[in-house]
């Protein structure tokens, strides 16, 4: 059995003897490097680009919107966002030219050469006017997306109850934060097309866009070795890709595009920040919820990106794992002249499952009863009702927690606090304190996503070997590895002899994205049913049933054998969209942390001792990678608690643009963790196993913020929880 | 201005500015691109390489400095036979690695501990990797990889 073994991955090798080449690592002759220039302005028009005549242009290529051979719009889900401003810009750090020339250093200087002229013009700021205000960015009314979940009757529950508690909470910008900087390179190929090759989670959004772009489809997109994505690679490397095609095509020689790290902060998406009120009606005798009103709004930025998405996600999960008979969720998602926001790890969950997390410690407060208690009687268990209306089955919420409970009471020293990952002893005045949450995310894409999309693999026989086609990216989370175990399994052979193809759009079909924890859950299952077909047509070709490697040796044709899988809707998911009622998930991961924490009471710092969690993954294909990508996601996850924050200046551009000051947890900050797994079969995945790509992020910020609350007393209801705010918050205790 | 040094037990010589910094010499000039660049201003630790033994930011590095020194990389760590270094190994085992990218400024700094540090403790392999960011592990896996290449090394 390979399956539940810790394979070693595919790609470790070419890691760790730094032999895996990464775009930037790549140099083909001849190749220029391009460099961006962008706005300086929230908003502004556009009143000329000129080229400084003083500066010698003779070795650079210049690109404007007029430039650009075939539509000027980054193809997504709306056509709002253009791939070069042209006449206005909407947002700070929108691109406005490119340049490219024989080294860096070149491009860079020539950057500052190009002259534009604008005219500023007031921006819309404030995502709380924006709805409706005369100041128009998006469409008529700046709304991406506005959406309703609602089940029951929750406006006359709610004002029928005595005990209604209100909160409101709210919570910044994150960063993705990958270590590799957006990178994109473009090779305009002898046949007059053209190749892009770069850092990417989803090689087909790129060839959507590109096609528009260049007014052709005569492209392939290949994934170099990619270092991280979290998100930030979904749907952003697609405006790179555009930019160094424009250029290289203009040249007639392939442009590398690399971002300085200060320009990646600035320039890319990032997590939405978001104000989220809750109403919530309870039964004060037995501690139930009765009725919730949740009002969600998020800030999108000035393009729509996939900004719908990140509000359904948020609308559906905004409760968290709690049973509710009357809910009323609605969302909305606003337009505003700052950088537009995006993808990233949880989609719109994170956010709302700190408010919910809050929620819920607020009901306690209020009620007197304990946090944990008022959790155990609300949990979902099997049969319960989600607010789509979906009927739960399998639900691990129960056993997630008390499995965490559990293991946070292993191991203790005799203090009973767990000790500092970082070591050293307790500054003067600390209080320890400990915080449990729990959350639930919905695993693949919404409704019926996977039905509509019908995402395809294939695998090969090619001489003794097998291959495997498909468009879902290694981006870190170790797909290249899990997908040959598959198929060996499913074979009966040795996984060495199982090998990915590149992720090259001219031999790969379209698997669908690499995002919303879906790869391994959804795509690793076409893979399964590829595998499964491959036996079947090697039967059907040697007219004999039997092993894998006998029918190999009765083959007497050399050429390859290779079959086709197509996403196969064996589910029955029922799901609405236009009243976003049914089924609207495949199912559901269930996750527990439970953190301990030291509050510096001097200086506000939170401290982290030691992180447990327990997270129902379905099956652990390959528990060294999933247990990896639960604990990456879980420091992500503290980091969005309490040191990450993207300061913002009165253009809307990060001021803390540099890793100087965007602050992410090192080895001394981050907690020794516990990573336990609770095992409860998807029927819809492969071996069992759901999409765990997201969860870990959703659960420790409302946990962080339950232990500085048991620690000493401060309420906080805001992310990040930087020193300022607890300390403020710990005045107002 | 010609600049020799050793690279990874070779000699090499390379025509550059001395302000020049290592990273791109290595990178751009002798094409040696297992170091990487996170940053470019010494936060990440993505572009670590030993000088003489000692651990440094490339970025940060002028060429000139290495002017007759000993410089090390990530290529350079395995034995020339090409047997892993016990950190690349346990790297391997412990899932050390995810998206890499960060993977050989750790290797090369946990190679400097284990060469300095004979038993270090989990605070201390985490104070010793303190200047290197990860993103995809949590560094879990990367403390439990270093602790355990350097229990392999000590019993060797
Ligand atoms: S690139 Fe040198 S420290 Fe980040
Ligand atoms: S493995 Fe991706 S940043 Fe460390």
């Amino acid at each position: 059995m390979l399956i539940g073994q810790d394979l070693i991955r595919a790609d470790g090798p070419a890691k760790v003897t730094g032999q895996a080449r990464y775009v930037d690592d790549v140099r083909p002759d001849g190749c220029l490097y391009g460099f961006t220039v962008r706005s300086p302005w929230a908003h502004a028009r556009i009143d000329g680009i000129e080229l400084d005549p003083d500066f010698d242009w003779t070795d650079i290529t210049v690109c404007t919107a007029a430039d650009i051979p075939g539509e000027n719009v980054v193809a997504l889900m709306t056509d709002d966002q253009p791939v070069l401003a042209d006449g206005v810009v909407r947002h700070v750090a929108e691109p406005v030219a490119l340049v490219a020339g024989p080294d860096r250093d070149r491009a860079l200087a020539a950057s500052h050469h190009v002259r534009v002229a604008y005219t500023p013009l007031t921006p819309l700021m404030d995502p709380e006017v924006s709805a409706g205000n005369a100041h128009r960015i998006f469409r008529d009314d700046n709304v991406y997306s506005r959406i309703t979940v609602e089940h029951g009757e929750a406006e006359r529950v709610l004002a029928e109850t005595d005990t209604v508690i209100t909160g409101t909470y709210r919570v910044g910008l994150q960063e993705q934060l990958y270590i590799e900087p957006q990178g994109m390179m473009a090779i305009p190929r002898a046949d007059g097309g053209v190749t892009l090759f770069g850092s990417m989670q989803c090689p087909y959004y790129i060839v959507k866009a590109l096609k528009r772009v260049l007014g052709h489809d005569d492209l392939n997109v290949v994934q170099a070795v990619t270092g991280g994505g979290f998100g930030g690679k979904e749907e952003y490397p697609s405006i790179v890709a555009a930019h160094a095609a424009v250029l290289a095509l203009k040249a007639g020689r392939p442009v590398k595009l690399i971002y300085r790290r200060d320009d990646d902060l600035r320039a890319t998406t990032k997590r939405h920040p978001a104000i989220m009120h809750y109403r919530v009606a309870v039964d004060r005798a037995t501690g139930k919820l009765q009725a919730a009103h949740v009002k969600l709004l998020f800030d999108g930025g000035a393009y729509n990106t996939l900004s719908p998405v990140v509000n359904s996600r948020a609308v559906l999960h905004a409760l968290g794992p709690y049973a509710c008979p009357h809910v009323k969720v609605e969302g909305l998602m606003v337009a505003t002249n700052t950088p537009p926001n995006g993808a990233f790890r949880g989609f719109g969950a994170p956010q709302v499952m700190f408010a919910a997390e809050r929620h819920m410690d607020r009901i306690a407060r209020e009620l007197g009863r304990s946090p944990l208690e008022l959790r155990r009687l609300n949990l979902y268990q099997d049969g319960d009702v989600t607010p789509s209306g979906q009927r739960l089955v399998d639900v691990g919420a129960t056993q997630v927690l008390e499995l965490a409970l559990k293991e946070a009471e292993a191991g203790l020293p005799a203090s009973g606090v767990p000790d500092r990952a970082g070591g050293g002893g307790a500054a003067a005045r600390v209080a320890p304190g400990r915080g449990v949450a729990i959350a639930w995310h919905g695993c693949g894409f919404t409704g019926n996503g996977e039905a509509a999309l019908k995402g395809q693999a294939d695998v090969a026989i090619e001489g003794d070997r097998v291959v495997i086609y498909t468009a879902s990216t290694d981006i870190g989370q170790g797909t290249d590895t899990i997908f040959p175990a598959i198929v060996a399994e499913v074979l009966g052979i040795s996984v060495d002899r199982v090998a990915n193809a590149d992720h090259d759009t001219a031999t790969v079909p379209d698997s669908g994205p690499t995002v919303a924890s879906r790869t391994a859950m959804v795509v690793g299952g076409v893979v399964k049913q590829a595998a499964e077909k491959l036996l079947a047509a090697l039967q059907a070709e040697v007219g004999a049933e039997g092993a894998f490697d006998d029918l190999l040796a009765q083959r007497k044709s050399a050429a390859p054998l290779r079959v086709r899988a197509q996403y196969r809707d064996d589910l029955g998911l029922v799901w609405d969209p236009a009243t976003y009622r049914g089924d609207a998930y495949p199912t559901y991961g269930w996750a527990c942390v439970i953190v301990d924490v030291d509050v510096d009471l001097d200086t506000g710092e939170v401290l982290y001792r030691r992180l447990v969690s327990a997270t129902d993954v379905g099956k652990a294909l390959n528990p060294v990678l999933c247990t990896g990508q639960l604990e990456g996601g879980a420091l992500q996850g503290l980091g969005y608690a309490t040191c990450e924050e993207v300061v913002l200046d009165d253009q809307g551009g990060m001021r803390n643009n540099r890793l100087t000051n965007y602050i992410i947890p090192t080895a001394l900050d981050a907690p020794e963790m516990v990573t336990a797994l609770v095992e409860i079969p998807f029927s819809g995945g492969p071996f069992g196993a759901k999409g765990i790509g997201e969860i870990p992020h959703d659960v420790p910020a409302a946990a962080v913020a339950q232990a500085i609350e048991a620690a000493c007393g401060a309420v906080l209801d805001r992310l990040p929880m930087t020193p300022e705010r607890v300390l403020a918050a710990l005045q107002e205790s | 201005m010609r600049i020799g040094f050793t690279l990874n037990g070779g000699e090499v010589a390379v025509d550059a500015l001395p302000m020049a910094r290592l990273l791109d010499v290595l990178r751009e000039d002798l094409r040696v691109t297992g170091t990487k660049e996170g940053c470019g201003e010494g936060e990440c630790g993505a572009c670590t390489v030993l000088i003489d033994g000692r651990a440094v930011n490339a970025c940060l590095v002028p060429v000139v400095q290495v002017q007759g020194a000993a410089v090390t990389t990530v290529e350079g760590l395995a034995a020339p036979e090409g047997r892993l270094h016990p950190v690349q190994a346990a790297f391997l085992t412990h899932g050390g690695a995810q998206c890499g990218i960060c993977t050989p400024g750790f290797l090369v700094a946990a190679a400097e501990l284990l060469a300095h540090t004979p038993r270090p403790t989990r605070p201390q392999v985490r104070e010793a990797l303190a200047g290197n960011l990860c993103r995809c592990t949590g560094y879990q896996k990367i403390v439990d990889a270093v602790v355990e290449a350097l229990a392999t090394e000590a019993g060797a």
